[in-house]
């Protein structure tokens, strides 16, 4: 690709996703940070940017929205002249035993970490075909592949989240675009602030490297699918987890 | 312009093509090189540029140039 590169971050504005804007500012793209509540989280993760001489913007929709979802990535095109990298990074969690989640739990799961990534794609999709050239890089789990405990709602949203990735990669792979998952294992964010202390040291103790992740080990992996190197690479689930499922 | 060349410029302009090449009896797959996604592609340049509807039953009936002009016809573009 020649000129300036482009991309979008679903849920841009926090953990994983702050990470992985940041470090595709730093490879050179000019960032699209969306995000849907925290407006001075998105501020923070643009300043970030700016002060390591990245370039970027924000972009409030909710990924929900097929409407507004298809106007953002429009208006995207129409500025910046393209999209060439969709990060469908925005995702919600809600635990709980499978007997004890309640009816909303699974709408709420759903519409944001799986119809949320739905509607970007299809937002995307027709753009990137033209151009013969596009990266989507899909944010799956460890749970998705492993299950978990307490995990049902989250983890089937996630196992979703391949099955997309496996199936969009076919249909357009004809046309330059390659399509792939990354499934982060136990990464440092405000989603896992609030596991319980034991539950943490025990889980370290089944991590091979002996830590948990930082958002910076899976926004390594999102810049390198999204770079050129990464040309041959479709249909993949990146694991990035420390070992703790091989 | 009438709708034979506006249908063609399309073709010509989605499927990297040559005028000559479309003759009305060409198939968009045997004949111009189209697979069956630039044919989705394709059909759906023609319903927005004539602001109509393309079911995917219709579509499997369009083989050839001069069946999308038919078809467009029997819409009622002019």
């Amino acid at each position: 690709m020649t000129g300036e590169r482009v991309a979008l971050v679903t849920g841009g504005s926090r953990g994983i996703g702050r990470a992985v804007s940041l470090s595709l500012a730093k490879a050179g793209f000019h960032v699209c940070v969306n995000y849907v509540s925290n407006e001075q989280a998105a501020e923070e993760t643009l300043s970030a940017m700016a002060a390591q001489g990245g370039k970027g913007e924000i972009r409030p929709f909710d990924v929900r929205d097929e409407d507004a979802v298809r106007a953002a990535v429009d208006g995207i095109i129409r500025d910046r002249g393209g999209i060439d990298v969709l990060v469908n990074n925005a995702g919600i969690w809600r635990g709980g035993l499978i007997l004890r989640v309640d009816r909303r739990a699974w709408d709420e799961v759903l519409e944001t970490n799986l119809r949320g990534a739905y509607n970007c794609c299809r937002a995307v999709i027709r753009h990137m075909m033209k151009r013969r050239w596009g990266r989507i890089i899909n944010m799956s789990s460890l749970v998705g592949e492993a299950g978990n405990i307490g995990d049902s709602l989250y983890s089937l949203s996630k196992a979703g989240i391949i099955g997309l990735t496996k199936s969009l990669a076919r249909e357009v792979g004809s046309r330059n675009i390659c399509v792939n998952a990354v499934a982060p294992g136990w990464i440092e964010t405000d989603m896992t602030s609030s596991i319980p202390e034991e539950i943490r040291r025990e889980t370290l103790e089944m991590i091979p490297l002996g830590r948990l992740g930082t958002p910076e080990d899976v926004a390594g992996v999102v810049t390198f699918l999204a770079s050129e190197a990464a040309g041959y690479i479709t249909g993949e689930v990146i694991r990035v987890n420390g070992g703790l499922y091989m | 312009m009438t709708l034979e060349e506006k249908v063609i410029e399309i073709i010509m302009e989605q499927l990297g093509v040559t005028k000559e090449e479309c003759r009305p009896e060409a198939a968009f797959i045997d004949d111009l090189g189209a697979d069956s996604l630039d044919l989705v592609e394709l059909i759906m340049e023609m319903e927005e540029n004539f602001g109509i509807q393309i079911s995917d039953d219709e579509l499997e009936k369009i083989r050839t140039i001069q069946d999308v002009i038919d078809f467009l016809r029997s819409k009622g573009v002019e």
